[in-house]
């Protein structure tokens, strides 16, 4: 049978505020352990949080860039179990009164564009981390590192409108550019401060109703969300097809064997038995303060791409690819002040800089050639210095090096011979030697001319301005 | 008189007079404590050498005139309240090494005053009774009579004070924990508005209802240490930004044509006659000096008790969790593995009322339990504060009972906890619905055990109800009887 995906995602994000959400301790990553700690983020009887006014301003900018309902009055409420990462046994969350509600973001699919609703969009702080050392087996000991206790994150939960995982994929990315154009993520997922749970289930093409789900949980890259979900619709599909019940569990993704497996474990029977936070007074938002927020938000990668398309009159392609993160639309902006030819600007960063770049697997910012190096190497083609075909190798020498156009081309002594009586002296030189193919291309074999610009390239060893050679050579024939 | 007998007022006399000298009136009570204490055990940790170094440290203040006046005077501390240097127990096992690396707001505040701290005062593990006999340091004796519990869960701290173990005190009540021992110890105790003393330092039990006050041998003393400890601090979430009176200066006005309440749903079941006269008897006093006295009704205060024994054990179930046996605490010998240390360190370190609320809380807070019993109970707990506004309307204060019997006896109501949960029948709706309430001596029973009169304020009204209180003892002297000990 034919199957449709039902997918929702659940998106943590970390803010990037620089203390925590309940105390003043800092958020920086990468500290000894237990050094960024208080009182109140390691949990200690009597210690109460405050809640940082950052964190519900970084909020609402979310709520604001995904078209979100923010919620006058919201609520902390208390998540409880127990584990040795949870120092109070209990995480402070939202329940019942999440800060904003009722959004969406738009993706592009096959066909234009499609609304991807949310749900909500809530405020939480993160737990520690457990250290595990088996360097001695009878001795096996479990350390905590609560440095990362009370960090604020953002949970983000998505409608069940997705239907498949390319969607899925399309949803994050946009999702994580959205948070990192706003300032307030910095979108690594490989360090866990964009993370991602998927919930999805299937039902019969056409139907209205919703098959029984899973959650899947452990993907840390937009790869593995696909893959994950890949296989999930493949074995949900068999499961289906032979007539058997699939079971709401939680599955966890094994990257190595690409795999989901069942957690069946305690952790499945959960009772958080959420209930309202007493330390923390409800949360009154001043619609004014909201206003405020809102004139302050940056271009959001959606309008900066139509900007894009009508301001550089790029195709939205192009557009799209340029916008999906604020340092690449900046590098590309920056180079086209410098070179104001859009169309070439976007052809050499999505194909030549972009390629580097992912060989590398780094980052726009880690790039070696700054925007304004780039677009001196473009205008050395226009000008007629070097060819296209010469500014690539030059191109990949300034990504390794970091040098800029004009030393290389100098050092090697590749700047185009563009000298137009040298050129033409050369060219007379080259008919004169050559009178059988003159006559012949003057019969009206023209395919021959391509045989003298071959020859004054040779005489030049390539550096001779191709345009400027057909020029004399048209002249001359 | 001995040094440790008189009040604290009375003592900033004789030590900006230059009669006596912080360090004198330490060792007097350190003596008291030498000599009584045994019979008592108001105490957990008593800590001598902390008291006169203190002591000496206010001296020092006294002499370059920069005495207030909680300069060098002895207090007891609640175990719940966070102080460095000994450790804060809440009577219990699992924290009975606990050494807190920091300082609770209040203590901040009365060092800053110059106060002396001679120990930390027993009580119910982590506020959970009403007897003081649920402490795994053992129970605290009644001074009245020592083969009765002197109420709870501040029983430690009323005890000292009636006991002369120290000057004044300071007690935590979450459903009558400072009124309740109070009357059963014949000293004044107060619980604040909530939100009025910052909570940043006291172990919580059950937050939406916690607040610390004084206990103290008479009114003026606890308006002066209520002065103290009062006011916003930005730790505490929910303490409110309002100006702090000095409650001290305004005692002494005359309460004549102050309307006060007496709530007629008090004497309906179960109240002890004696007491019941007493109360009667303090309400033609308040009238002799003026005041206006009208039958008050709050309907829904019948439901207070079982409103409260579903909110304080919830929130106690989430906020005792963190006691674990991970970071700090008691934790299990010869565990292996994660649940376990869970499961045996938290049925080892807590008593068996701690784990019979928690298991309570736990129940209410449950997947399809919730909206029939938290929902429910905050619902009621909204109409409770409903009635008391509409009997404020009509009059500035309250009167009720503070405890329904007068002290009983150790091991009486303990093998029954619903019998021990009506010791707060009176006391309980006064948390839920946030208002100050205090407890003043009204009487004693023929056996000579002292009685509570309890008299409730709206929201920052703490002074009315002080003045009120202060008028009260201005004629009569309850407050003045000491026990035989």
């Amino acid at each position: 049978m034919e199957y449709e995906a039902i997918i929702g995602l659940e998106v943590h994000a970390q803010l990037l505020t620089e203390s925590k959400i309940f105390c003043g301790c800092s958020t920086l990553f990468g500290a000894e352990p237990n050094t960024h700690t208080c009182p109140v983020c390691t949990g200690l009887p009597g210690s109460l949080p405050v809640l940082n006014k950052k964190v519900v301003e970084f909020t609402i900018k979310a709520a604001l860039a995904t078209n979100c309902r923010i919620a006058p009055r919201s609520q902390f409420a208390r998540k409880n179990y127990f584990y040795p990462d949870l120092p109070k046994g209990y995480q402070i969350s939202q329940y019942e009164l999440p800060l904003a509600t009722d959004g969406y973001i738009e993706i592009q699919v096959d066909g234009g564009k499609k609304k991807i609703g949310i749900q909500r969009i809530h405020m939480e702080e993160d737990a520690g981390k457990l250290i595990h050392d088996f360097s001695s087996a009878r001795e096996a000991h479990s350390y905590v590192d609560f440095n990362r206790t009370g960090v604020p994150l953002i949970e983000i939960v998505s409608a069940p409108d997705i239907r498949s995982p390319e969607e899925a994929s399309a949803y994050l990315r946009k999702l994580r550019a959205i948070l990192m154009f706003l300032d307030i993520c910095d979108g690594n997922m490989e360090e866990g401060s964009f993370r991602c749970d998927a919930n999805i289930s299937l039902r019969p093409k056409g139907e209205k109703g919703l098959g029984v789900k899973t959650e899947l949980k452990n993907m840390n890259s937009f790869r593995n969300v696909q893959k994950a979900l890949d296989f999930e619709i493949r074995r949900q599909t068999a499961l289906l097809d032979q007539g058997e019940k699939i079971i709401q569990e939680t599955r966890l993704w094994d990257a190595a064997r690409g795999v989901t497996a069942s957690m069946r474990g305690k952790e499945e029977a959960h009772d958080y038995r959420y209930f309202p936070d007493p330390d923390l007074v409800p949360i009154v938002i001043d619609p004014a303060w909201v206003e405020e927020i809102r004139s302050t938000l940056p271009e959001l990668p959606d309008a900066k791409k139509e900007r894009f398309i009508q301001e550089y009159g790029i195709p939205e392609y192009d557009a799209e690819v340029l916008t999906s993160s604020k340092p690449l639309a900046n590098y590309y902006e920056n180079c086209v002040r410098f070179f104001p030819q859009p169309k070439i600007v976007s052809n050499w960063i999505m194909s030549e800089l972009l390629r580097e770049l992912k060989k590398d697997e780094r980052e726009i910012e880690e790039c070696s050639v700054p925007a304004e190096n780039l677009a001196a190497l473009l205008r050395l083609i226009d000008e007629g210095v070097i060819s296209g075909k010469m500014a690539k190798s030059v191109f990949e020498e300034m990504y390794q090096t970091g040098q800029k156009a004009e030393e290389i081309v100098k050092a090697k002594g590749l700047s185009q011979l563009s000298d137009a009586e040298a050129l033409t002296k050369l060219v007379e030189d080259i008919l004169a030697a050559h009178p059988k193919e003159v006559a012949e291309y003057r019969q009206g074999k023209e395919k021959v001319f391509g045989f003298f610009v071959g020859q004054v390239m040779k005489a030049t060893q390539g550096k001779a301005n191709p345009r400027l050679v057909n020029e004399i050579l048209k002249k001359k024939l | 008189m001995e040094l440790y007998q008189l009040t604290a007022h009375e003592l900033h006399k004789l030590l900006i007079g230059g009669e006596v000298t912080a360090q004198e009136i330490t060792r007097s009570v350190l003596e008291r404590i030498a000599q009584v204490e045994k019979k008592i055990h108001a105490y957990i940790t008593v800590s001598p050498d902390l008291a006169l170094t203190q002591a000496a440290q206010a001296d020092e203040w006294i002499k370059k005139g920069q005495a207030g006046p909680l300069t060098g005077i002895p207090l007891a501390i609640k175990d719940i309240i966070c102080l460095q240097g000994m450790p804060t127990t809440c009577g219990s096992h699992i924290l009975e090494n606990f050494y807190p690396p920091y300082e609770a707001t209040v203590i901040e505040k009365l060092k800053a005053a110059g106060a002396v701290f001679v120990g930390k005062a027993n009580m119910d593990e982590f506020a959970m009774g009403s007897s003081t006999e649920n402490s795994y340091f053992g129970p605290t004796y009644n001074p009245w009579d020592l083969e009765r519990t002197p109420g709870g869960s501040s029983g430690g701290s009323a005890a000292a004070v009636a006991a002369d173990e120290c000057i004044a005190a300071l007690g935590s009540d979450t459903g009558g924990s400072i009124r309740q021992p109070a009357a059963c110890c014949g000293v004044v105790g107060v619980k604040p508005t909530y939100g009025r003393v910052s909570r940043y330092g006291l172990v919580a039990f059950a937050s939406s209802l916690d607040q610390i006050g004084p206990l103290t041998k008479d009114v003026r003393d606890a308006a002066q240490l209520l002065t103290v400890i009062s006011g916003h601090e930005p730790r505490d979430s929910t303490s409110i930004n309002l100006p702090v009176p000095d409650y001290a200066a305004h005692l002494g006005k005359e309460i004549k044509a102050v309307k006060i309440g007496v709530v007629k749903e008090c004497f309906e079941e179960g109240l002890d006659l004696e007491v019941k006269a007493s109360f009667w008897q303090a309400v033609n006093t308040l009238a002799q000096l003026g005041a206006e006295i009208k039958e008050v009704s709050l309907p829904h205060m019948p439901y207070a008790v079982a409103v409260y024994y579903i909110i304080a054990p919830a929130e106690a179930s989430s906020n005792l969790a963190r006691y674990d046996g991970v970071k700090y605490g008691y934790r299990a010998k010869g565990v292996s593995e994660l649940l376990s240390m869970y499961e045996q360190s938290r049925s080892q370190g807590f008593g068996a009322e701690v784990k019979r609320r928690i298991m309570l809380g736990t129940y209410a807070l449950s997947a399809g339990y919730y909206e029939a019993y938290y929902r429910k109970a905050s619902q009621v707990r909204t109409l409770i504060g409903r009635d008391f506004q509409e009997a404020f309307a009509e009059c500035t204060a309250l009167l009720m009972p503070t405890a329904p019997t007068p002290a009983f006896r150790l091991g009486e109501k303990v093998d029954d906890p619903l019998l021990m949960y009506l010791s707060d029948i009176f006391t309980i709706p006064c948390n839920l619905a946030g208002l100050p309430g205090l407890s003043i001596p009204c009487g004693f029973s023929q056996a000579g055990l002292p009685i509570g009169l309890q008299i409730i304020g709206n929201h920052f009204q703490e002074e009315i109800i002080l003045q009120i209180a202060y008028a009260f003892e201005q004629h009569t002297d309850f407050h003045r009887r000491k026990p035989n000990l």
